[in-house]
Formats: structure tokens, C-alpha cells, sequence
């Protein structure tokens, strides 16, 4: 069993709401990355996105246009993704991994090669975010040859006809984005995401994940009223950019952000 | 027949163009394209829509343009016979005019208040805040910080059409950075926003609604071919940034076997170099961005390149995924004219002819200066001069050692 359908039944067999933190590979630097990944479980992560660096990152507002800067100063590649994963699985063989980016980067080193170097790291799962089911015909069996899960995003404006077509193709978990925006944007309306969720979970099985929008323990604790998981990306990697100059505090702060959210979760009566 | 038939049925019901173009976007965004290509589907083949849109090319955008025999030039050369495809004299003086027209008449039919478009040397801005203008839609143009500095005349100019122009600072601060911006943009407003992409590229239906809407520059060009000297042309020239020009001409040229296309892209300081915006004639890798897979500029970590080129609207890594797969075909050659032999052109069709081309047509100019002599005197070529080059006048100034 892939580990992210492992995670994700442990934590229903226990009622549990997954907690999923993204931060962007290389960001301030790339010796960085494990040790801040090693620290997110530390405060309760269920599920890492590691994000990919990106020249263009379209659908990313500035917090994290910036980390991917940040990142490509030091020229940090796939490749260097890998080794990072790679590095992680040492100590924890069991927190499921996902890469979050572009396609292109992917494309660049081929979508074989990837998906064999991505398996072989100890990657669990693969998310795209401008490549909707329409366009996987080719990636997707690739990625599933290799046991990793292609996630897709459903959002505000998708319809209930796309979004059957998505529960289709899915795996691991369906990411819903709360906002229509970019990464980082204005705070999510938790009544809206619960109108939305509900038709999903007439299409699939696959637990529903929410992001965008979720900055602290409150609107965390507001989403997993609803949802089986929080995503939270830009509340952690703008706490990496306050202290880039001093990447030694960024892991405790870090835990402080996420252990809020991981708190105010648990404190939900139980799924 | 043609063997190029195939190419006149594309794209595919998902907007692909063999192996190039599709809809690359993040999830929020392709309702705002189904319903986008349902509307141009519906209104295509709609003869109340074609005939406004035919009207408003004739009376305000005043078409057909003329096809000009530069009788001095093509003699100073010598061989073939050069005519300019001037839409350069379109009102807002370029090609770009007669995409917004098109596409404002699809946001006005989609309900929509508010229009948005990336520029690179803001032709493309100034074209829509026109049409905004006269449709009293609110408008707002991206272009990238580095652009808005060479491209000042232009900024104004769209500000003088109550446009708000938003300087984007991300990036390498010019057109590819322009378009993110505008996509996020779009996508956090897409319930009342209508994108007015400018190119050729982007996700489907842009490249197909682009082109359809640029090719009335070719249907003229070769009806006129056939009144000013009785036949096709034998070959046909353009530039190629984006490729929404070239796409223009070229079109309703394809199925003519016998009629030579070039597209010609921005060599920079050449090709070998790797300060250019050549894509195709670099033969780059394959890659996606912006919406669509095409030929893109990238290292080999998939990061997209800095370009460079003298000409802003030429400032780009990929190139429109129709062009991609022409070049792939073999139907039109892709070339690359370099900053130097472009302001040669530049200012040999200046003195010599009296028209003063925009940088970017003058990179067609420059590949036409290289194709001419190796022609007949009895042949033809047909170059797009797609718009007119005083927006360039500080930029050929400032090369010239001269301020303002």
C-alpha cells in the first residue's frame, strides 16, 4: 500500500483530520529542506508537499514566487529534490512525500525518467498543478507504473461534470483549492468550502483536502469541521522568508505554526 | 492538393496542434476556457457576429490595408520583387487591433465589465485599452517592469485611454512575466474578467481565436497578391515573437504548396550566443508553459530562459504551439535575424521608402533583405510590416547616442 493510503486510513480509524504543510525545496537554502522536514513531523505533520522551484510559478502569489527565488539562487534542480528525499527516508520511512510544481521541469528530464528517479527517492505522490486530467493521458499511467499517486486539484469554479471526470483520475487525495486566487490570497469562507465539499463526496472516496486561505489554528480548526485534511503552504513559507538571514530559527518557528494548527485540529470531536 | 490539408483541420477538440498547444492551466481557470470556447464556437460561424466584426475592421480599424510595392527598396536590392503588407497603418498602428476587436466582442457578449491583457512593447496594450475605450469596459495592462521603462511613449498612451498599467517586477520584468501576472490576475478575478490574450499562444481556444481573428491579414494579402501582379507570391515573411502575425499571413496561405513562408524570430546577438528570443530556430527543447506545450526556451533543470532582443515584442521564451508544429511539418522555415542586421533594415526602409517599421516587423525586413537577391526579378515576396516603428524612436535614439 502506498504510504499516503496508509496515512490516510490510520487517520480515519482513529478520527482524525490530516495535517499536510507545504514549503518550497531549497528554500532559504537548500542544506535546509530535510532538517525542516524532519521538524514538521516533529509537530505533527501527516503528509509533507515539497514543492518544486519554479521560474514561473503562475498559480503561486508572491510569498511563494519569493521562496522560489530563493531557491533557484542556489540553483536547486529535480535532482537535488531527490537527494533530499532521499536524505529524509534515512530517518522516517513512513511520512508520505508529494511534489508539488510545474510540469515543465518534469518534462525537461523526461516523464520516465522521473517518474523512476521520483519512485526510487522514496516520493509517494505527484501533484501538477498546470497539468488538469485533460492533459495526464500520457503521465499519468507512467506515474501509476511506479506506484505514485497523481493528485489533482478541484476548484471553486469546477464543474460537477469535471469534477467526476477529476475523482476519476485521482488518487491519494483531492486537493480542493478554497479560494479563486493564487497561493497565499485572502482568507477562506468556511461555510463556501463546506457548500462545495459536500457534492464531492457523492463522486468519490478519495479524503478531501482543503488549501489556500489557511494561516492559522482557528481557520484550520474552521476547515476541519469539513474536511478530512488542511493544506497549509504560504502561513510556513512566509515565517522561511522573515528569517532567511537566519535559517537556524526557521525549524522552530515552523513548529510553532503548524503545532498551533495540529492542536486546534485534535481538539475537534473526533470524524 | 495540398499535402498540407491535414494542418487546416487543427486544433483537435482539445486544442492540440500534434504533439503542441493544449490548456496547461491550474484548475480554477478551465471553467473560464470551457465557457470561453463554447461562446467562440457558438459566435464563429455566426453571420451577425462575423458581419460586426467585419464592420468594425472596416470603418474603425480601417481595413483592407494596402499592399505596397517598394519599388526603390527591392531594386537597391535586387531580385525579387518586395510588397509590404501594411498594417502598420491600422488605427493603434499595428496588427494587434484586429485580435481586440475580435476578442472585446466576445467579452461584450460574455457579460463581462472588466478586461485585462499582458503587453511586451505595448502594442498589444494600446490595442486593448482601445477597444476598452470605445466599449467602455474597464481595462487594466500587465507589462513587465523592464518593458514599461524602454516602452514609456506606449504607457501613456494607454493611460491617455484611461488603462491602468501595472508594472510587474517579478521575473525577469518583462513579457512572460507580464503574462503570469495577468494570469494570476485572472484567475483570482475570473467571475467578471475577460483575458484579451495578444499571441498566438496561451491555452485553448487562445491560439485558435487568435489566429482566426489575425488571418483576415492574410485572406487580403492574397486576394491583393492576385489583383497587383496575378498570382500567389512565392514567398511570404513575418516575424515571430508570439507568432500572432506571422500566424495572420500565413494561414490562409497553407494549403498553397508553392508559397514559401519564413517566420523570422529575434536572433539577439545571435543565435549562437544565447542572448536571442529564437525558440524555433534555436530548435529548444519542448516544454510547457503559459497554458500550452510548444517549443520554449529552458535550462536543464526546465527553468525558463532569460531572452533577449531589441525589440520588447519579440522578448519571449516559447513561440505559439501552431508555429511549433509548422516548423515540425516542414511548412514554414523559421529563421532568425539578428539586433544589428534588424537595424540595418530598420533604417534602410526608413531612408529608402519613407516607412518607418516597428522593430519587430523589421526583423521580417531583415530576412527579406537576405531572401530578395537569391529570387527573380519576376518573383515575388510579401512581407508583413505589422506595425509602425515611432513607439522605437528612443530606443534607435539611445543606440544613436542621443537623449531626449
Amino acid at each position: 500500500m502506498n504510504r499516503i493510503d496508509k496515512r490516510f486510513a490510520e487517520l480515519k480509524a482513529q478520527g482524525r483530520r490530516a495535517l499536510i504543510p507545504f514549503i518550497t525545496a531549497g528554500d532559504p537554502a537548500p542544506q535546509h529542506t530535510v532538517g525542516f522536514m524532519h521538524a514538521l513531523v516533529e509537530a505533527g505533520a501527516d503528509v509533507i508537499e515539497l514543492g518544486v522551484p519554479f521560474s514561473d510559478p503562475m498559480a503561486d502569489g508572491p510569498v511563494i514566487q519569493k521562496a522560489c527565488e530563493r531557491a533557484l539562487k542556489h540553483k536547486v534542480r529535480l535532482t537535488h529534490l531527490f537527494e533530499m528525499v532521499r536524505e529524509f527516508r534515512q530517518s522516517d520511512g513512513d511520512t508520505p512525500v508529494v511534489l508539488m510544481g510545474y510540469l515543465n521541469p518534469i518534462e525537461r528530464i523526461g516523464l520516465e525518467a522521473f517518474a523512476e528517479q521520483a519512485a526510487a527517492a522514496g516520493i509517494d505522490g505527484v501533484l501538477t498543478v498546470d497539468m488538469p486530467p485533460e492533459e495526464a493521458d500520457e503521465f499519468g499511467p507512467i506515474l501509476k507504473q511506479r506506484g505514485l499517486a497523481s493528485i489533482f486539484l478541484v476548484a471553486p469554479t469546477t464543474s460537477t461534470e469535471r469534477a467526476a471526470t477529476i475523482c476519476a483520475h485521482g488518487e491519494g487525495y483531492l486537493y480542493y483549492v478554497a479560494l479563486k486566487g493564487v497561493t497565499g490570497a485572502a482568507t477562506l469562507n468556511a461555510d463556501d468550502v463546506a457548500e462545495h465539499l459536500a457534492p464531492l463526496r457523492g463522486l468519490t472516496e478519495l479524503p478531501l483536502c482543503v488549501g489556500f486561505g489557511i494561516r492559522d489554528g482557528a481557520s484550520a480548526a474552521e476547515v476541519g469541521k469539513v474536511a478530512d485534511g488542511v493544506i497549509v503552504g504560504s502561513a510556513l513559507v512566509s515565517r522561511i522568508a522573515e528569517n532567511a538571514e537566519r535559517p537556524e530559527a526557521i525549524a522552530g518557528e515552523l513548529k510553532a505554526v503548524l503545532g498551533e494548527m495540529r492542536q486546534a485540529l485534535d481538539a475537534l470531536p473526533a470524524r | 492538393m495540398s499535402k498540407f490539408s491535414d494542418l487546416t483541420r487543427l486544433p483537435d477538440a482539445r486544442g492540440h496542434f500534434g504533439p503542441y498547444g493544449g490548456r496547461f492551466v491550474s484548475e480554477t481557470l478551465s471553467f473560464a476556457l470551457d465557457d470561453l470556447e463554447k461562446t467562440y464556437m457558438r459566435l464563429r460561424d455566426d453571420p451577425d457576429f462575423q458581419a460586426e466584426f467585419d464592420y468594425d475592421l472596416a470603418h474603425y480599424v480601417g481595413r483592407p490595408s494596402p499592399l505596397y510595392l517598394a519599388e526603390r527598396w527591392s531594386d537597391k536590392l535586387g531580385g525579387a520583387r518586395i510588397w509590404l503588407k501594411r498594417e502598420d497603418l491600422n488605427h493603434t498602428g499595428a496588427h494587434k487591433v484586429n485580435n481586440t476587436i475580435g476578442q472585446a466582442l466576445l467579452a461584450k457578449m460574455s457579460g463581462k465589465p472588466r478586461v485585462i491583457a499582458e503587453t511586451g512593447a505595448g502594442q498589444h496594450g494600446v490595442a486593448t485599452a482601445t477597444v476598452a475605450a470605445r466599449l467602455g469596459l474597464k481595462c487594466e495592462v500587465y507589462m513587465g517592469a523592464e518593458d514599461v521603462e524602454r516602452q514609456k511613449l506606449n504607457v501613456y498612451r494607454m493611460r491617455l485611454l484611461g488603462a491602468n498599467v501595472i508594472p510587474v517586477e517579478s521575473g525577469t520584468r518583462t513579457l512572460k512575466d507580464a503574462m503570469n501576472e495577468a494570469l494570476r490576475d485572472w484567475v483570482t478575478n475570473v467571475d467578471d474578467t475577460f483575458y484579451i490574450i495578444g499571441t498566438v499562444a496561451g491555452p485553448h481556444p487562445y491560439p485558435m481565436l487568435v489566429r482566426d481573428f489575425n488571418a483576415v491579414v492574410g485572406r487580403e494579402a492574397r486576394r491583393q497578391s492576385l489583383e497587383e501582379f496575378g498570382k500567389l507570391p512565392d514567398a511570404l515573411v513575418a516575424c515571430v515573437g508570439g507568432g500572432s502575425n506571422a500566424m495572420g499571413l500565413f494561414y490562409p496561405f497553407v494549403e498553397d504548396d508553392e508559397v514559401a513562408m519564413y517566420g523570422v524570430e529575434a536572433g539577439g546577438d545571435g543565435v549562437d550566443t544565447g542572448r536571442h528570443a529564437a525558440p524555433l530556430a534555436s530548435n529548444a527543447p519542448r516544454g510547457v508553459l503559459h497554458g500550452n506545450r510548444t517549443y520554449l526556451m529552458s535550462d536543464e533543470g526546465g527553468q525558463v530562459s532569460d531572452t533577449h532582443s531589441i525589440s520588447a515584442g519579440l522578448d519571449y521564451p516559447g513561440v505559439g504551439p501552431e508555429h511549433a508544429l509548422w516548423k515540425d511539418v516542414g511548412r514554414v522555415q523559421y529563421v532568425a535575424a539578428n539586433d544589428d542586421a534588424v537595424l540595418e533594415a530598420f533604417r534602410e526602409l526608413t531612408r529608402v521608402e519613407g516607412i518607418m517599421p516597428a522593430l519587430e516587423s523589421a526583423h521580417a525586413l531583415a530576412h527579406a533583405k537576405v531572401l530578395a537577391p537569391t529570387l527573380r526579378s519576376d518573383q515575388n515576396i510579401v512581407v508583413n510590416l505589422s506595425g509602425r516603428g515611432d513607439k522605437d524612436i528612443m530606443t534607435v535614439a539611445k543606440i544613436d547616442g542621443l537623449e531626449f
